[in-house]
């Protein structure tokens, strides 16, 4: 069987098995919708929270940045990882002690203001929109590439799948659908690596790969392919290129948007009880890390794969995955000295950017629907060639999905990866999809606006909202706002911004009150946003350029910066206006310590 | 349903977290931020032991999210601990 009846196969099971569980564990009441009924195993939880993490960014796009990266990958390695000790350490257990469905819930009721809960649901709300966009639109893509279904219908065909699970069940469906596709995309992103890990060093361990020699040689592996980077005019691979300081605001802004982020905060109201919220901390970590030291790793081999086996070689004589994903667009090749050999090297990029693009990207000729073929058989560009030696565009993406490929692997691997990209991008986009209908259906409503609605009928409007959720996400996916990578990092640096301080002064102090948490957070909001904008969705008539960074931090890190304002901004106006009042610091203390130290027995998820 | 703690024991519960806190997110900080950042050029001039690899290249892409690990452990176990000792003697149940 082929590659791609492999696909289908994998997916359509994949598929089979969501579906399945999601009419297994129907969701009965809100607190089965909201928090799964606060009754899922923390082994289990951390599974679900692992594949909720792991978007398809984390699968699909993340090796190949950092293959491209080099060191200072590790903004995306450590970044995406770091947030979760301080999840475990400033947050998970004080909220699940608190004890409600979200993270609006205990800012509303923390600091005692349904200004301050509607601020934090209207974030909350925009986060999660950014985001999920970003998964629908990466579900369309790894349809196209791998089952050459048009994009949109791809998108559709995710939009159906996630309905299904999310309305059905609520949290509950989407968590034991979860820990499913977290199996699906480890064993999707293993199986290669422990492949071309045997291939290129001889060590079965992708993690222990990264630091073991080339196979048959005493060099270190990276050590290898520096010198290869350094031959072809490339950089040096395990060195790093962006500025300190940019690089530490990043790493920062990431780790603290990661522990500010609605749906992942949210899964620490799941569990059983307060310790197991630690322990779920742990076990979530555990299972992201699995595929973050892999991840190095991957960039290592395939980078070493790929500038072996391209440079100085004949196009002709090339293994098909090279035309295939040419087909795709993910490589683009100009022969500038006409020798029908692929000049591979650092002297910068292959051509121009195209006058209908933003960024280097290839236009292929397309004469009605057949390629322009040149000399060699190669699809013809509009680009215009730039003045360098460098003839070859590699789309990073490219180092995932091809991968296996590239090392020869059987068609079955192939099928495997497709069905772990869908996993990924799936199981986040469910637990985005069900934050924004717990906003509106919870905080808003049976909150703000209508606290006597009835468990039923909050229960019918948040699976309403979940549909027209998915739906709106859907429509984002088939049409990507064009800046949909700028907007995840503002989701990131507004969580930094605006939700992180806010809980944590919520929990250590007694003193921060609603005048301060308010403020705060506008504070942090307005100006990460304005920075963010102000860099990279302004019109480009307006937009800043890097020459005017403050301090030389890039719009991705500005998140670190925006959080150190919220805390000034939040103590101070605390202390200038009253404390708040006696049944606030109760409360706080109440979370503080276990309840039985007052004589009280734990607190579920209150049923309202 | 169960005796309370006294009100020192609960501020020595509270004040020993904290300083579990200040420890705990210290090393996260060395570790990440430090040596896979700031420190990472220095680092780099070793290599990490058994192996051809700089060491501040291994500790920025890997080490650290080893670290992580065990620092969550070790979180895990030392507020069990504390849980268990305040609530010893009051008849109650552990990690509520």
């Amino acid at each position: 069987m082929d590659a791609t009846t492999w696909t289908y196969v994998f997916v359509g099971l994949s598929f089979a098995l969501y579906i399945g569980i999601a009419i297994w564990t129907r969701a009965g009441n809100t607190g089965d919708f909201y928090v799964a009924g606060g009754g899922v195993p923390k082994i289990a939880n951390g599974m679900a929270t692992a594949a909720d993490w792991m978007s398809a960014a984390s699968f699909l796009s993340m090796a190949g940045l950092i293959s491209v990266m080099g060191r200072d990958g590790a903004v995306y390695l450590m970044g995406w990882t770091g947030g979760y000790v301080l999840l475990a350490l400033l947050l998970a257990p004080y909220l699940r002690r608190f004890g409600k469905f979200t993270v609006p819930d205990f800012i509303g009721d923390r600091y005692d203001s349904s200004t301050a809960r509607v601020v934090a649901v209207f974030c909350a709300i925009f986060v999660s929109f950014t985001y999920v966009a970003g998964q629908m639109r990466g579900t369309g893509v790894v349809f196209s590439r791998f089952l050459e279904v048009d994009v949109n219908t791809g998108v559709i065909i995710g939009m159906v799948i996630v309905l299904f699970y999310a309305v059905l069940g609520g949290m509950k469906g989407i968590t034991y659908t979860q820990v499913a596709q977290y199996c699906v995309l480890i064993f999707a992103y293993l199986v290669p690596a422990i492949f071309i890990s045997i291939m290129l060093t001889g060590n079965p361990i992708p993690q222990l790969g990264l630091a073991s020699d080339a196979a048959g040689e005493s060099v270190g592996l990276v050590q290898k392919l520096d010198g290869l980077s350094k031959e072809l005019g490339f950089d040096e691979y395990s060195s790093g290129h962006k500025p300190l300081i940019d690089v530490f605001a990043i790493t920062l802004a990431l780790m603290v948007g990661t522990a500010g982020l609605p749906h992942v905060i949210v899964r620490f109201y799941t569990v059983k009880k307060v310790s197991d919220a630690r322990k779920s901390a742990f076990w979530a970590l555990l299972f992201i890390g699995i595929l973050y030291t892999t991840a190095p790793a991957i960039a290592v081999f395939a980078r070493t794969n790929l500038l072996s086996t391209v440079s100085e070689a004949t196009y002709t004589e090339l293994p098909s995955w090279f035309k295939k994903w040419e087909n795709s667009g993910l490589i683009a090749w100009i022969d500038k000295n006409a020798d029908g050999k692929i000049t591979y090297n650092g002297s910068g990029e292959a051509f121009k950017i195209h006058p209908t693009k933003t960024k280097v990207e290839p236009v292929f000729v397309e004469k009605g629907s057949v390629n322009e073929k040149g000399f060699s058989n190669e699809r013809v560009l509009y680009n215009e060639p730039t003045d360098n030696t460098n003839e070859l565009y590699v789309d990073p993406d490219i180092i995932v999905l091809a991968n296996p490929e590239i090392a020869q692997l059987p068609g079955w691997v192939v099928g495997l990866v497709a069905a772990g990209g869908l996993a990924a991008a799936l199981s986040t986009a469910a637990g985005l999809l069900l934050v924004i209908s717990t906003s509106i259906a919870h905080d808003l409503v049976k909150r703000t606006l209508n606290p006597s609605i009835s468990d039923k009928a909050e229960l019918l409007l948040a699976r309403c909202a979940a549909g027209v959720a998915v739906i709106v996400a859907g429509y984002f996916g088939i049409n990507p706002p064009g800046f949909v990578a700028q907007v995840v990092a503002f989701a990131f640096g507004l969580a930094a911004s605006s939700f992180f301080p806010a809980i944590v002064l919520g929990i250590f102090t007694k003193r921060v009150n609603r005048f301060g948490a308010v403020s705060g957070m506008i504070a942090g909001i307005v100006f990460t946003g304005a920075y963010i904008w102000y860099f990279t969705l302004a019109d480009v008539a307006y937009r800043g350029t890097p020459d005017q960074f403050f301090f030389g931090i890039s719009p991705q890190g500005i998140g670190s910066i925006g959080m150190l304002i919220n805390f000034a901004v939040s103590i101070t106006v605390s202390l200038l206006t009253p404390r708040p009042p006696k049944h606030i610091e109760d409360l706080v203390d109440s979370i503080r310590m276990p309840r039985a130290a007052f004589g009280k027995a734990d607190a579920g998820p209150s049923h309202h | 349903m169960s005796n309370p703690t006294t009100e020192q024991a609960r501020r020595l519960y509270w004040k020993a977290n904290l300083k579990w806190l200040a420890i705990l997110l210290s090393i996260w900080a060395f570790v990440s931020l430090g040596c896979g950042i700031l420190f990472v050029d220095f680092l780099d001039k070793f290599k990490l032991p058994g192996s051809d690899l700089n060491l501040g290249f291994w500790f920025a892409q890997q080490g650290s999210i080893y670290c992580f690990i065990l620092l969550i452990v070790a979180y895990a176990r030392v507020m069990n601990r504390l849980d268990r000792e305040l609530l010893a003697g009051t008849g109650a149940e552990e990690g509520s």
